[in-house]
């Protein structure tokens, strides 16, 4: 309320004065006609439903992570399968975002400024990583890649590891979160037109220019919170990666894989240590997303809120 | 100071040994309950083979379902030596495989068989089921919790010994042996993919009154938790578990590191192996050593996996496409 109240005081420039809010704010409540106990009643429906299902589960993560104290907790992060299995995530991730931000880039920008036929079917394709289950996704690779698979003699002949190593955990990543970033992109991009791109084009510029000058910097916070998205879920991701790494403990393990064989070997303090790092990781995606959010929210408005 | 013993240490292990002694690795793909025998064998072995050859040694783990860790050896997953739950997962990579010699079995001690084990009942404190033997488990209401025969070792073994129970109890009648199974299946909830995922639904979860285990797993179990929340029961008749050991031929003869993955396998018979392994509750191969445990381990009746032909048959026949287990479980 208090970040809506201050609009009136400090207008800011560029809006036009039909824009501007008219009266106070809060009288757009007035559509309410609910009486008050029914108002409560569903506040208060909304607000255990998030305590039970979203901040109990976290509150015990780390209540269960730090239950032998600081001393075993850092202990369980800092061993050395901990450490190469957090390496494994954060390299995981640092190879996959890159990628699918520029396939979402090129994808967003041919299917929103361009006409083509097949473009219904590329819009559904990059939908296919949402609908496909994980597990899936990592078999996929494994009839592709793997010993027995389409490849797989020619890879193996020459040495070459892609399932079981660091590539197929990569891949398989890279196909899970490939649609976060066009999907965020499209929207906006839809609804911004090619009027802009058009009239740089007119004055002279360059494709590459009007693609720096003009359209990124009208996308570049959708692309940012896309790109928060797929980091999110590329650190989280369990059953595709599950199916191609093979388990070696300190080698092919990220940290979704290491929570799992931490719990199974009767290590809890160490699973839930690990797993409240995890929980770190998404803590600090969704304070940026929000300020994203709150701070850049016209610019995000096309796309689909999350 | 522990960051930095540990920094030290971690540069020293991620560094190529420089030296003149050669640094192996070796990968071990494993079934699920061996995590903690590994773990003690493994870093006994390099110690010992450092001190014998100069060399040191690393020895990577993979765990998980017997069936589905073979599946990822068969796909890719190079491992220099598997230690599985049973030879029928090991049989697939000989042929059609061709990852691992024929002779396999042959090449080391006890058909390959380093330590064994068999599958009693763990049930929860006081039994308040009673139950005292494998016809309690067909019982209405009887909530039995074992794995899915078709990816855990542990499971097969399950299922075998409580099929020697229902023909000894039916006189081999195999028809009122199958319906004896099919009873018993339609009371399991949930079937996990390794005998770890169904310990930890039994103990963790709270689900179901008897769980089918590993005797070395069950004895596991009651460590982790206390030895007031769990009984062990041992049935009338059960099956001599007898899981197998192999160097995988083609990984090991590509990486240069046949050496040092059988003198690996070899040390699993040694006395000092072998009494790690009686330490981690399973039965020592080894008569002496299993002698000077003989306590810890009830002793009851024992089929054995011959008695149903080997793996080579009894594999396709009983949990194959369209084998007996699916059979009874589509009942």
């Amino acid at each position: 309320m208090s970040t809506l109240s201050t609009v009136p005081l400090q207008d800011p420039p560029s809006l036009p004065p039909e824009f501007r809010p008219q009266g106070p704010l809060i009288r757009r409540n007035s559509a309410v006609t609910e009486s008050a106990w029914v108002q409560w009643l569903l506040v208060a429906t909304a607000l255990l439903f998030l305590l039970g299902f979203l901040l109990l589960p976290l509150v015990s993560v780390f209540t269960e992570a730090l239950r032998h104290g600081w001393k075993v907790y850092l202990d369980a992060i800092s061993e050395p399968d901990a450490r190469s299995a957090i390496g494994m995530t954060l390299l995981t991730a640092a190879i996959a975002v890159p990628f699918n931000v520029a396939f979402g880039l090129a994808a967003a920008w041919a299917i929103t400024k361009f006409e083509f036929r097949g473009k219904t079917l590329l819009v559904s394709l990059i939908d296919l990583p949402f609908s496909v289950s994980p597990v899936v996704a990592g078999l996929i690779y494994i009839l592709v890649f793997g010993r027995n698979g389409w490849f797989g003699p020619w890879l193996f002949d020459h040495d070459i590891r892609i399932v079981f190593a660091i590539p197929g955990i990569v891949i398989a990543t890279m196909f899970v979160t490939f649609p976060f970033i066009a999907r965020e992109l499209i929207p906006l991009m839809q609804e911004q037109g090619t009027d802009h791109e058009q009239a740089a084009l007119s004055l002279g510029a360059s494709g590459w220019q009007t693609f720096r000058r003009v359209t990124l910097p009208n996308i570049k916070w959708a692309l940012l919170y896309g790109v928060l998205l797929c980091t999110a879920r590329a650190m989280g991701e369990f059953g595709a990666v599950s199916v191609v790494s093979g388990h070696i403990r300190g080698q092919t393990d990220t940290m979704p894989l290491h929570v799992e064989i931490l719990y199974n070997e009767y290590q809890f303090a160490g699973a839930f240590a690990v797993a409240s790092l995890l929980a770190i990781f998404a803590l600090v995606t969704l304070a940026l997303k929000s300020y994203l959010e709150w701070r850049h929210g016209d610019e995000l408005a096309a796309t689909r809120r999350h | 100071m522990i960051k930095k013993t540990l920094s030290v240490l971690l540069g020293a292990l991620a560094l190529p040994l420089a030296a003149h002694a050669a640094s192996y690795q070796l990968l071990n793909v494993s079934y699920d309950p061996t995590r903690e025998l590994y773990r003690a064998i493994n870093e006994k072995f390099a110690a010992e083979y450092k001190a014998r050859t100069g060399d040191s040694v690393t020895i990577q783990q993979s765990h998980g379902g017997s069936g589905k860790q073979a599946r990822a050896v068969f796909d890719g997953l190079d491992a220099d030596v598997v230690t599985l739950a049973l030879g029928g997962d090991i049989l697939p990579l000989v042929d059609p495989g061709h990852l691992i010699r024929k002779d396999w079995e042959t090449r080391l001690p006890d058909h390959a068989s380093p330590y064994l084990s068999t599958i009693v009942f763990l049930v929860r404190k006081g039994n308040p089921r009673h139950i005292r033997d494998w016809n309690d488990l067909v019982k209405p209401g009887v909530g039995v919790i074992t794995p899915n025969p078709k990816t855990s070792g542990g499971a097969r073994w399950n299922f075998l010994a409580a099929y020697a129970y229902a023909l000894k109890a039916n006189n081999n009648d195999k028809d009122k042996a199958l319906a004896f199974m099919s009873t018993l299946f339609r009371n399991v909830p949930v079937l996990d993919t390794g005998a770890r995922g169904s310990t930890t639904t039994f103990v963790q979860r709270g689900l179901g009154d008897v769980l089918l285990a590993w005797e070395n797993e069950a004895f596991l179990a009651r460590e982790e938790f206390g030895n007031d929340q769990f009984e062990i029961v041992v049935p009338s008749i059960s099956i001599l578990a007898e899981p197998q050991v192999a160097v995988v031929d083609k990984v090991v003869d590509r990486k240069g590191t046949r050496k040092v993955a059988e003198a690996y396998l070899n040390y699993l018979y040694t006395d000092e192996a072998q009494n790690i392994i009686a330490q981690n509750h399973y039965r020592p191969s080894n008569p002496q050593i299993a002698a000077k445990y003989a306590d810890q381990f009830p002793k009851l009746d024992l089929v054995t996996i011959r008695d149903f032909g080997g793996w080579a048959k009894a594999q396709p026949e009983y949990f194959g496409d369209g084998g007996v287990f699916d059979q009874i479980y589509r009942k």
